[in-house]
């Protein structure tokens, strides 16, 4: 019987064992971790699954039939867009260059951006790409503000411009080296960069645009709760990509991140839904999806940084704040914020930036405070990253919607509001029931 | 012959199919409705924004009868519509000026 393996070629197996076994961890002390680069590439997956279709049937539940192609069209667009955009001169703005506001095009076109590139233990492409889906989902968010009346090519210029002149900064401004990062507001994973940025741009949208015709007289159902339910499920599951992935790595902070996503998430679902049990007299599947995306919202800048505890009190704020928001401010306002843009993103991203400043601190379960800073202190910075971004996002939106109103307009005209978008714009109808 | 126009209660339906079908009434039309008379609708309401919904669904049906049946179909539908609670409807009768067959081209009481 011949043998196999030798007792010398036995010690060179062993021998290239343990080698390969040193080259791993070197691998994982300095360089890129298969670890981190696989839970990343599940992270960005997840958050694209946000988009489309969690965010696509969320929204394209809550309009008439008559208008529900325009928002998974719209959706589905601004993916495409955003993607080109992003990779075009978006990734380059928002990540590179020294300065406090603007950043640099040393990789526009994705320059640099190759195979072998790391940006830190994950490859920079997988980076540029989680990057994307929040690129994609920032812009896809602000449709719910001017649903059912916005013209289709005036919102493909308002997200292609928006995202160069307003995301890509606010982006630079807390994650890419600029001066709210600087500054030490904490903002994990986009409770300013993605919720109140597009909360605030939804606002401004929904006020140029003006009130569908007949809001508040004519009935303006939901035509499917069953896809807005199924899509805010998807955005719950999704989100822990959105927040857990935003660690970057596969470690104790993304599995912390992931915790109180869940924990912040149940508890505004519940908080929204026993709100509207008390002040309307009964709970609704519309009321418990939306406090579990306020939930989701106001978890996001926090996710990093607080414990359980912390997780379960922004979510309760949350839900029950976002509820309020939603139905009585809008109300006594009077704005047409179709889809709570505002109510849900803004408010619920200001509800978190600013419980963020409370709850990181280590008595309360949090990570704890920087070195040197009170409680207040943060709140007082967080507060800054909340005013600088309302103030700006606000601003530059208005700007950017006003000049296309002045060269193509943004409102599609009575009669197609009428027909209803998917017809008058796209030729084709969401439901051909019947034989 | 005659046509009769019931608009009954969706849930009314099936019994009067039956009681129809016992007195020798074997085919019908149905359409899904909307309708209201004296019956009040109901709030419907969407994160704070209420919205009285007067139009309540109703079934349509619509059979075509020898002068002779009618008097038995008119008992039969109210009899198995009834709920006694508002809503339940209305019935419509009409004179019909010719029916055909299709298939066969037969024309007149041979049609129905």
């Amino acid at each position: 019987m011949k043998f196999f393996l030798t007792p010398n070629m036995a010690r060179l197996t062993v021998a290239l064992g343990l080698l390969l076994n040193v080259t791993q961890a070197a691998a994982d002390e300095g360089g890129l971790s298969a670890g981190d680069t696989a839970w990343m590439l599940t992270a960005t997956a997840l958050v694209l699954f946000m988009t489309i279709p969690g965010l696509a049937l969320f929204y394209a539940g809550m309009v008439r039939a008559k208008n529900v192609l325009s928002v998974l069209m719209q959706c589905f667009a601004i993916t495409g867009l955003a993607t080109i955009i992003w990779i075009i001169v978006g990734y380059s703005l928002a990540f590179t260059g020294d300065g406090a506001y603007w950043g640099s095009l040393e990789k526009a076109f994705l320059k640099g951006v190759t195979v072998d590139a790391l940006s830190g233990t994950i490859p920079e492409t997988v980076f540029m790409t989680f990057q994307m889906t929040f690129a994609i989902i920032t812009p896809a968010l602000i449709v719910g503000a001017f649903a059912e009346r916005m013209k289709f090519s005036a919102m493909l210029w308002f997200m292609g411009i928006w995202l160069i002149l307003v995301y890509a900064p606010i982006c630079h401004w807390v994650w890419g080296g600029g001066w709210l990062g600087e500054m030490g507001v904490l903002d994990f994973a986009g409770g300013t960069v993605v919720h109140i940025n597009a909360g605030i741009a939804g606002l401004v949208a929904c006020i140029v645009l003006g009130k569908r015709n007949g809001y508040t007289k004519t009935p303006m159902l939901p035509n499917n709760l069953g896809y807005t339910i199924v899509g805010a499920a998807m955005l719950w599951v999704g989100w822990f990509g959105f927040n857990a992935g935003s660690e970057l790595a596969a470690d104790g902070t993304a599995g912390m991140a992931m915790a109180v996503t869940q924990i912040a998430t149940a508890a505004a679902a519940l908080g929204w839904m026993f709100s509207e049990w008390l002040f309307h007299g009964k709970p609704s599947v519309l009321g418990i999806a939306s406090g579990a995306v306020a939930g989701l919202v106001a978890i996001t800048p926090a996710c990093g940084s607080v414990g359980p505890m912390g997780a379960l009190a922004i979510g309760i704020a949350a839900g029950v704040l976002c509820y309020l928001a939603a139905t009585k401010l809008k109300n006594a306002l009077g704005y047409d914020d179709s889809l709570d843009v505002f109510g849900v993103h803004a408010i619920g991203g200001i509800v978190g930036a600013l419980l963020t400043g409370v709850f990181v601190a280590g008595s309360l379960g949090g990570v704890g405070l920087a070195e040197g800073v009170s409680i207040s202190q943060q709140v007082g910075k967080q507060a800054i990253g909340v005013v600088a971004t309302i103030i700006y996002t606000g601003v530059a939106s208005f700007i950017i919607l006003k000049v296309i109103d002045m060269v193509i307009g943004l409102r599609v005209s009575s009669d197609e509001e009428s027909e209803g978008l998917d017809i008058a714009l796209h030729d084709e109808r969401g439901y051909n029931l019947g034989a | 012959m005659k046509l009769v126009i019931a608009v009954i209660k969706p849930f009314r339906l099936d019994d009067v199919r039956d009681a129809l079908a016992q007195i020798g009434v074997k085919g019908m039309t149905v359409t899904e409705v909307k309708g209201f008379g004296r019956q009040k609708g109901h709030t419907e309401l969407y994160r704070g924004a209420e919205y009285a919904v007067d139009f309540l669904p109703k079934i349509k049906l619509e059979v075509a009868l020898d002068a002779a049946l009618l008097e038995q179909a008119l008992e039969a539908i109210s009899g198995s519509a009834q709920t006694g609670k508002i809503g339940d409807g209305k019935i419509f009768v009409y004179d019909i000026e010719q029916v055909i067959r299709i298939r066969t081209g037969e024309t007149g009481s041979d049609a129905l």
